[in-house]
């Protein structure tokens, strides 16, 4: 289908799609098995300038918006849903930055991120706030002019990989909603740690890590925005983020479904390829539109977003919530379509499928998801 | 100007032209075939394609000769010898000379330069030369592209050969090209077939393209000498007729013609201490099929099973399991043993074109639809994990016989 | 450093087969690329370009759409692309082409280093890097897999031959051709292709190179080409069927057969 790419846009795709096809496919197994961090994809997304897609070009990056990042996004991750990771954590972690940060914070931070020289990450979840991301315990208490951070961040993608880290911490309890902050840390910083490693289902060559905070000393020109926005700038990042989890999901979706036609169409029983049996055809029929329609929903949400669109929430929740559980349900159909050879490690298949589950869990869970399209939707019917 | 053009009323847009033109110079509008004048290059693929006859290509009168064809005689080889060896190269070349010369009714005659060489002429004259030049000199002792250029121009000036065939090496490739454009002369590259045109004799080159996908004749009408390079193992070599006589002349030129602007500072050989590729008779070829590096092991069995070589595909190469100097084909080494055994090679054209002179080719591969089994003499469809082990036990025990 | 690139836009003939029903070329859908050899000479310009400071030109001689590649070498590094044009050098051979390509880097004018990959995947003949080097009368070393040092108007490099490598060293200004092993070419960046898409390309005819016209084109190259042909099918032999210990001992009994005395 067309979506009508400007240049551009075509531009970021091919060169993403390159990178993907030459550069990441042949490693992917590899980083999956050895749950390394894949140092060497970054240096070639650096020199790219995929990593400034959606960052100003004042400060170093190409100036695109929302849509060319879930572009970039949806190609890696059709090689490996954990190495697109590397970026889209990335931005993830430097939407905060752009969306509330002074001159001087983007002037410190953003172009070494524009250039891929300093990954970032971001930093909401805890042990006990998950979904329930109100009841984070993390404290930063204010000391003159600093903040002392204590507490601990769970999941965190990048984690220990990334320089630049911004977090939401409790500055007044007290103020509920309005009692959160957000701060920029850097690696390194005194009193600022990392938990192991995790070993996860999926997404192997992407970093999860436990952030551990010890009487951390921040500096007050760290806040991002205002005393008490920290809630705010968590949701205002996401909705900016979460098309870019959904593109993830359908890069996956989409690179499952291309082996999954590919094997149906060299594998031989009863005689014959097996994409001549109707069973097939028809379960790669719905796949393939079921991706197609994900996409057209993401590419849609990208472009009112960029659009300066203010009410979002819902048709973002949808994008994010139907292209992952498309992706879940490709991807365990494409495991299938491969019979026995779907089951085997050595097979590429098996590892989509263990990478789309993530996609439904996080950046909100498709639950959460859902409660959100359902409360808009009664809040439309109000009016 | 030579003219072609598309008679509009007799084409019918079929496109057997399109096809048919190897620089994709033609493409069909409004169901009528266009030719773009850029592209072409007049050479009258299309022509012969054309049911219709609705191309015409005049060919108006050259421009006429550019040398004085009449004042040109004899057939030159150029004979490259290393560390005073003379390459077998040349014994190939000396073969073929013999007979291009034979048919034209004139001299072979075979040229060497380099440093204490004056008992390799005797060798050039019983591989079949009738006369040897030499010119020994220490400045000449290594290849360098200028002095060689500099002492081949003038000896083509002096002796004026109709032909120079000279080895399609590393060596000849870049001293030929200097010298054919120094004096002006035609230079067909990697010709696999020589003859000569019996009504004008031109000597026609016959040559691959297009990744051997198809066959280019080329001649050199008006210019002199006719220039061509000869890869290893296309021709045959002369054999040596002990005691054969011939007349040796030796050279000397002025210290000027041995300037070099280049230097040779060293040289380091990288070669394994297995069987030179292009040497053996027999070779084993691996490739894709493999699966890893480690499975090479197999086909070094079989190799050694046999006293052969071990060569390789492109895919085996590009994925790091074995030195380039085993890659047979368009980009690696052509070879033309007794036997070529390609395992897990698909025989994709690229390969095909480095081995396809093979006497006997034995494919084993577990596709019964790969390419490979197009060309092989015998093939195997099975599995080479079984197959080549027990070949490597089989030739073991009939070589001790 | 001036570092000139010459560069060849080929059809990608990894992708040209052969149609087995008619014996003919199957050219359709099989698109243009930069003759791989050149992109490991455009890679090590721009290397030595980001070493040493300077300029790197890329020229091409071809048809219009080799514009494409010219910005392609610019995505990746290379400053100034060029390209000569002109339905004069259709049907040029190799010394033609490298007569009209010198007349192309004469008038660019001063040079240190002109690279060339070290032959066209289309014609595959090696001839016209040296054929440049002739024309313009300077030293060429030939099938360079290193460029190890440059200093005092000298290159010293390593050269790939049949039995490892020569170590040879030039005067500047000078020609080398590459080979494959010389480095890994790196892939374009965004910008790169941003500059590369609003590039100003020369277009160069013959007019403008003040050519010789009885050296240009098909009138200026000496040799031709008569025909064009379909090389015989090399038709496959026996296929050998059963158990892996059945079919080998059949094989054995062929080539005894094939070969009395030999197996």
């Amino acid at each position: 289908m067309d979506y009508l790419l400007n240049e551009q846009q075509i531009m970021i795709r091919d060169l993403a799609r390159r990178i993907a096809k030459e550069k990441i496919a042949p490693v992917a197994a590899e980083y999956d098995e050895k749950e390394e961090f894949p140092w060497p994809i970054v240096k070639i997304l650096s020199d790219s300038d995929l990593f400034g897609v959606y960052i100003e070009e004042k400060y170093g990056g190409i100036g695109g918006g929302v849509l060319e990042l879930a572009i970039c996004t949806e190609e890696l991750s059709k090689a490996c849903g954990g190495i697109s990771l590397c970026l889209a954590a990335t931005a993830l972690g430097t939407y905060p930055i752009i969306l509330f940060g002074n001159d001087e914070q983007k002037q410190k931070y953003l172009p070494d991120i524009a250039k891929g020289k300093k990954l970032a990450a971001f930093a909401i979840t805890e042990p006990e706030a998950g979904s329930d991301a109100g009841s984070i315990k993390t404290t930063a208490k204010k000391e003159g002019d600093h903040y002392i951070l204590n507490g601990t961040k769970q999941w965190i993608t990048n984690g220990g990989e990334a320089e630049v880290y911004t977090i939401i911490a409790m500055t007044d309890k007290a103020k509920g909603a309005r009692g959160a902050s957000a701060f920029i840390l850097e690696k390194g910083m005194k009193g600022f740690t990392f938990g192991k490693k995790e070993k996860k289902l999926g997404i192997r060559a992407s970093a999860t890590r436990e952030l551990i905070f010890t009487d951390c000393k921040v500096p007050k020109q760290n806040m991002l925005g205002k005393e008490g926005m920290g809630f705010i700038v968590a949701m205002k990042t996401f909705d900016k983020s979460r098309p870019g989890v959904a593109a993830q999901a359908v890069g996956i979706a989409q690179g499952a479904l291309d082996l999954a036609v590919n094997y149906a169409r060299t594998r031989q029983q009863f005689g014959q390829a097996i994409s001549s049996f109707q069973g097939i055809q028809f379960m790669l029929a719905d796949m393939a539109t079921e991706v197609e329609a994900a996409r057209a929903l993401v590419y849609s949400v990208c472009r009112m977003v960029d659009a300066g669109a203010k009410n979002i929430a819902k048709v973002s929740a949808m994008a994010k919530m139907f292209a992952s559980d498309t992706a879940m349900k490709v991807t365990v159909d494409a495991v299938q379509i491969f019979g026995g050879y779907g089951y085997m490690r050595d097979y590429p298949i098996e590892k989509f499928m263990r990478d789309a589950k993530i996609t439904q869990i996080y950046e909100g869970t498709n639950q959460i998801q859902r409660g959100v399209i359902a409360q808009c939707l009664i809040k439309e019917a109000l009016k | 100007m030579d003219n072609i053009r598309v008679l509009v009323d007799k084409c019918t847009g079929c496109k057997l032209c399109v096809k048919a033109c190897p620089f994709s110079a033609i493409t069909i509008v409004d169901k009528k075939a266009v030719i773009d004048l850029a592209k072409c290059n007049l050479c009258g693929a299309c022509v012969g394609a054309c049911k219709f006859e609705a191309i015409e290509l005049k060919k108006t009168e050259d421009s006429g000769q550019r040398t004085e064809l009449k004042n040109y005689k004899n057939v030159w080889v150029f004979c490259e010898q290393k560390k005073g060896r003379i390459q077998t190269i040349s014994w190939e070349l000396l073969g073929e000379g013999r007979k291009l010369a034979d048919r034209l009714g004139v001299k072979l005659c075979g040229i060497i330069l380099g440093s204490d060489i004056a008992e390799r002429a005797q060798e050039i004259i019983e591989r079949g030369a009738d006369e040897a030049y030499i010119v020994d000199e220490k400045e000449l002792e290594n290849y360098l592209d200028e002095p060689y250029t500099n002492v081949l121009v003038e000896l083509i000036n002096e002796y004026k050969p109709e032909i120079f065939l000279c080895g399609a090496t590393t060596l000849g490739r870049s001293l030929i090209s200097r010298v054919a454009v120094k004096i002006y002369a035609g230079l067909t590259a990697d010709c696999t077939g020589l003859d000569i045109d019996a009504k004008d004799r031109n000597l026609l080159q016959t040559r691959p393209a297009f990744g051997g996908n198809i066959m280019a004749t080329i001649i050199t009408p008006n210019y002199r000498p006719q220039m061509a390079t000869v890869r290893h193992k296309v021709m045959k070599e002369a054999q040596a007729g002990k005691g054969r006589k011939g007349k040796v002349i030796t050279k000397k030129f002025d210290k000027k013609f041995y300037a070099s602007r280049t230097k040779l500072i060293n040289m380091v050989e990288e070669l394994e201490q297995t069987v030179n590729l292009c040497e053996a008779n027999i070779i084993v070829s691996g490739g894709r099929g493999l699966g890893c590096p480690e499975n090479f092991k197999y086909i070094k069995d079989l190799a050694m099973s046999v006293g052969g070589a071990v060569g390789a595909s492109r895919a085996a190469v590009d994925s790091d399991w074995i030195p380039y100097s085993h890659q047979v084909g368009q980009t690696g080494k052509t070879v033309c043993p007794k036997i070529y055994i390609a395992c897990g090679i698909s025989g994709q054209i690229q390969h095909l074109i480095g081995m396809q002179s093979s006497e006997i080719i034995i494919a084993i591969n577990k596709d019964p639809d790969a390419p490979i089994f197009n060309v092989a003499t015998y093939g195997i469809v099975g599995d080479l994990f079984q197959v080549v082990p027990l070949l490597a036990k089989k030739f073991k025990a009939v070589c001790e016989k | 450093m001036n570092i000139i690139v010459c560069i060849k836009q080929v059809p990608n003939t990894a992708d040209v087969r052969i149609d087995p029903k008619t014996n003919t070329l199957i050219r359709e859908g099989v698109e243009s690329i930069i003759n791989p050899f050149d992109t490991y000479a455009i890679e090590e310009a721009v290397r030595l370009k980001e070493k040493f400071g300077g300029k790197v030109t890329v020229i091409s001689m071809g048809p219009p759409q080799a514009e494409a590649a010219l910005r392609e070498a610019i995505s990746v590094g290379c400053d100034e692309g060029i390209l000569i044009s002109d339905r004069a050098f259709a049907g040029s051979d190799t010394w033609a082409t490298s007569y009209t390509l010198s007349q192309a880097i004469k008038k660019i004018g001063s040079f240190d280093i002109i690279l060339c990959g070290k032959q066209a995947s289309d014609g595959d003949t090696a001839q016209v890097g040296p054929g440049i080097a002739t024309h313009m009368d300077i030293p060429q070393i030939t099938y360079v897999k290193k460029i190890e040092e440059i200093k005092d108007n000298k290159a010293r490099v390593e050269r790939l031959v049949e039995e490892g490598y020569e170590v040879r060293e030039t005067t500047l200004p000078c020609l080398l051709t590459v080979v494959k092993e010389i480095n890994v070419p790196r892939l374009p960046s965004l910008k790169g292709k941003m500059k590369a898409k609003s590039a100003v390309i020369l277009t160069w005819k013959a007019a403008d190179l003040a050519c010789d016209p009885k050296k240009i084109g098909l009138e200026g190259s000496p040799t031709k080409v008569v025909k064009i042909f379909s090389p015989p099918p090399r038709k496959g032999g026996v296929k050998l069927t059963g158990e892996p210990q059945e079919v080998v001992d059949k094989l054995i009994e062929l080539l005894k057969n094939d070969l009395p005395g030999r197996v």
